[in-house]
């Protein structure tokens, strides 16, 4: 495999190519509105689902409040029951120890039951490196190994693939990487799994070592679990003779009957399932059943990062279930690849910063701001992380990182703003600055909205970026603070008399009268300094300076 | 009851109409609302941007400004939300426990339009007449952050003459969110292009929601893309009456089709 998300331009950018894709549009808005509409479905069903919610969410938190204690006894369990433990800080530590078992065992390849974790220390590429290679079992995930491709998504890596994309994959690729895909192969969705069937059979049968991730990992009993829909996640666990998981701590559950919980959130909220077909646990080795050796990662990898961040630290609740991804306009519309990661959507632009720290590159410090704060993801997320606030969070820790530096026009316009906004007479003289502006563009406009009320078109410079595709009104004349005092709140005359917008029932004065009233002069209570006020002003006319 | 008006900085720069409508509705309804001067911002700009600093001399005055009402309405749920969720936040930050105090005594006291009027005043007639076919956006700070729930229609159904058309994907956000709206505008546009289509699929002569900025997004595409459809914030509307109601022009024929450039950077 050689895609890799190294070097992703930062989310606007990559966000834009994006949308250019009209292809990718269509298969994503697709699939994520029949995903939608299946787990509202089967949620809607659940009567105390806001308390599964609530009851996922506390057992997560007290889990990671003793997250050090949990994670000891897990080992002390697993290895009691025969599985070897080790620990990783980071990717590079991760993919070693996973390379070192393969090459005791003398294996040039592996099959992988599909996993969040080994994607995430790109394990299939370093193992490429020792000369391992690393078959995906997954059909999505296949899909997008053959197809030198990106995930793009965390249930349904393949997503932003139709199945004509999918036939043209299959034909060209398999050949090479094992069984052949069949020369009569059609993009009937039955029959291209049955070709994904026959290629994989293949390779189950004849590898030695197996990789997994886990979706739970309990402490109590030292059992790890993973759930999955399509039974190749069995295959891997238990016919070859070496298992190797790779397991995020956070995963860890204090007791077994923490299970219950999950068990029925998770399926519902990520494939509209009320249970998930597979429902895999093993706990160490069984002597003459399933795999002989078995080894445990336990991977940091900026997890305990994320645990110092007091609001952050939600964020390693997540289950993976992909719900916010599957209600998330943005992501709807741009697809996995924007995120530059392999968790995208609201959980990646929260967990991505939160993994490698905000500050630490452009591309990362770029993901908070991929949202609008709909809050449609916290809705959605069975386990409640409050995904909206964690981003205004991080976008503040992206500001601090860059304090202290070469001001940008944004934190200058941020500053501007401030300082207006600090007191009524400032803002007076900043609203009557862009009502003038206003009157003057009023004279040249030639554009006006439905109702009559003059607006601008097209803006060079910074208002660019707002007004491409979208008009706006121009400044009225008169503020509302303004009006206020004219008129003693609407008492001293006819509200909206003066209104030169044409407000209701008024005819609409000449565009540009001038205003005779005292309100206009000089307003002694504005601030003496005469700094420009950047604030209501950029936002009012341009959009486009913050 | 001592009751004030907090304009909103969009609102007292931009779009002074909906402040005055609030004003019209509420004196209607018997209510004497004041407009505290010193009033300015929500700060959710800079909040919202991660200037948390920034935002904490705009929280400040927004305390002072307001201290002393027994309620605070406003024509904003975005605002509305930005107060009694974020300022909290900005005054931890300050390290001034007084200023913590006075948020916790004022933020709770801040009422979007549309709960002050079922919630506060008890009353889902406001006795306001608008006869025109009228579709409403549920803006996302309204129904999510806030809760407002069916308040706003139940107030528009109470309206004279209006008959309210049902928005197809109501509830996905317009995509304005803010500075988003500027720094990822080509997503903005993206989704508020797909909001103004559904707009115009409802017939509606007028796009209804309660927060002045996702209009202007949404009614800015509308306008560039020639739909005929106006946008109207929801205090106008229950401000409107008999006679005095606002002048809508007719949809012109063929509005509700797709027009060229509806796509992303709708082309003029
Ligand atoms: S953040 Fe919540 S909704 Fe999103 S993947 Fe994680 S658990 Fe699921």
């Amino acid at each position: 495999m050689t895609a890799t998300f190294v070097g992703m331009p930062v989310f606007p950018t990559a966000a834009r190519a994006a949308l250019a894709d009209t292809q990718l549009r269509r298969n994503l808005a697709h699939a994520t509105s029949t995903i939608r509409a299946k787990r509202l479905s089967v949620v809607s069903e659940v009567e105390e689902w806001e308390d599964l919610r609530l009851a996922g969410a506390a057992i997560k938190d007290q889990a990671l409040l003793d997250l050090d204690q949990h994670l000891l006894r897990l080992e002390e369990r697993l290895t009691a029951n025969g599985a070897i433990v080790h620990w990783a800080r980071d990717a590079a530590e991760a993919c070693a120890i996973v390379a070192q078992v393969a090459r005791d065992h003398e294996v040039d390849e592996v099959v992988k039951v599909k996993s969040m974790a080994t994607a995430e220390i790109e394990l299939n590429e370093r193992l490429a490196e020792h000369g391992i290679a690393a078959w995906e079992t997954d059909l999505a995930e296949l899909i997008v190994q053959l197809g030198d491709d990106l995930p793009s998504h965390i249930l349904v890596p393949a997503i932003h693939r139709n199945r004509a994309e999918i036939r043209e994959i299959f034909l060209t690729r398999m050949a090479g990487a094992g069984k052949a895909a069949p020369a009569d192969l059609t993009d009937d969705p039955p029959e291209l799994a049955a070709a994904a069937r026959q290629h994989l059979r293949e390779k189950f049968l004849r590898a030695k070592v197996g990789i997994s991730g886990a979706n739970f990992a309990v402490a109590d009993t030292g059992t790890l679990v993973v759930v999955e829909s399509e039974g190749n996640g069995r295959m891997c666990l238990t016919l070859p003779e070496v298992l190797v998981s790779v397991v995020g701590i956070e995963k860890v559950l204090p007791t077994w009957t923490d299970l219950e919980v999950f068990l029925q959130t998770l399926p519902r909220s990520s494939t509209g399932e009320r249970m998930n077909p597979y429902t895999s646990t093993w706990s160490g080795v069984t002597p003459g059943d399933g795999p002989q050796e078995v080894h445990v990662v336990l991977l940091d990898n900026g997890r305990t990062r994320a645990l110092a961040d007091e609001v952050g630290r939600q964020a390693l609740r997540c289950i993976r279930c992909s719900a916010c991804l599957n209600v998330c306009p943005v992501y709807e519309r741009t697809g996995g690849h924007a995120y530059g990661s392999v968790y995208p959507g609201p959980i990646g632009a929260i967990l991505n910063p939160l993994l490698r720290g905000p500050g630490s590159g452009d591309q990362v410090d770029s993901l908070p701001y991929a949202s609008t704060l709909c809050g449609a993801c916290f809705e959605a997320c069975p386990v409640r992380i409050d995904i909206p606030t964690v981003l205004v969070d991080l976008r503040a820790q992206v500001v601090d990182a860059h304090r202290g530096g070469v001001p940008s026009a944004q934190s200058v316009a941020m500053k501007g703003a401030a300082w207006t906004f600090g007191s009524g007479a400032r803002l007076r003289a900043a609203t009557r600055a862009s009502g003038l502006l206003g009157d003057v563009v009023r004279r040249f406009g030639r554009r006006s909205l439905p109702g009559g009320r003059s607006a601008l078109g097209r803006l060079p410079g910074p208002g660019a970026a707002w007004s491409g595709a979208r008009d706006m009104p121009t400044p009225p004349s008169e503020s509302f603070r303004a009006w206020w005092r004219r008129t003693a709140g609407g008492t001293s005359e006819t509200s909206g008399a003066r209104d030169p917008e044409g407000g209701p029932g008024t005819p609409r004065p000449n565009p540009g009268t001038p205003t005779t009233t005292g309100d206009r002069s000089p307003d002694q209570s504005a601030d003496p300094s005469g700094r420009p006020a950047a604030g209501p002003l950029d936002r009012g006319v341009g959009g486009g300076a913050l | 009851m001592k009751v004030a008006l907090m304009v909103t900085c969009v609102n007292d720069a931009m779009f002074p109409d909906a402040g005055k409508a609030v004003v019209t509705l509420l004196r209607r309804l018997g209510v004497d609302v004041e407009f505290p001067e010193a009033q300015t911002c929500c700060a959710q700009p800079m909040v919202n941007t991660g200037y948390l600093d920034e935002a904490v001399p705009v929280v400040r005055t927004f305390v002072d400004a307001f201290a002393g009402y027994d309620a605070v309405v406003t024509p904003s749920g975005s605002c509305a939300g930005s107060v009694r969720h974020q300022h909290s936040i900005v005054a931890r930050r300050s390290g001034d426990p007084a200023l913590a105090r006075r948020v916790e005594q004022t933020a709770p006291r801040v009422h979007e339009l549309t709960e002050f009027l079922v919630d506060v005043l008890g009353v889902e007639d406001v006795g306001a007449s608008f006869p025109h076919r009228v579709t409403y956006h549920p803006t996302c700070h309204s129904l999510r952050l806030l809760g407002v729930g069916d308040r706003p229609t139940r107030l528009l159904r109470a309206v004279r003459g209006l008959e309210l058309v049902e928005l197809p994907m109501a509830e996905e956000c317009c995509g304005f969110g803010g500075t988003f709206a500027v720094k990822n505008a080509d997503v903005s546009v993206a989704m508020g292009s797909d909001k103004a289509r559904h707009v115009r699929e409802t017939g509606a002569e007028v796009l209804v929601a309660g927060d002045s900025s996702c209009l202007m997004h949404v009614g800015g595409l509308l306008s560039r893309q020639q739909s005929g459809v106006r946008v109207m914030h929801l205090a106008e509307v229950l401000a409107a009456t008999e006679g005095a109601a606002p002048s809508v022009p007719p949809v012109p024929p063929g509005a509700a089709e797709t027009p060229a450039g509806a796509g992303i950077g709708g082309r003029s």
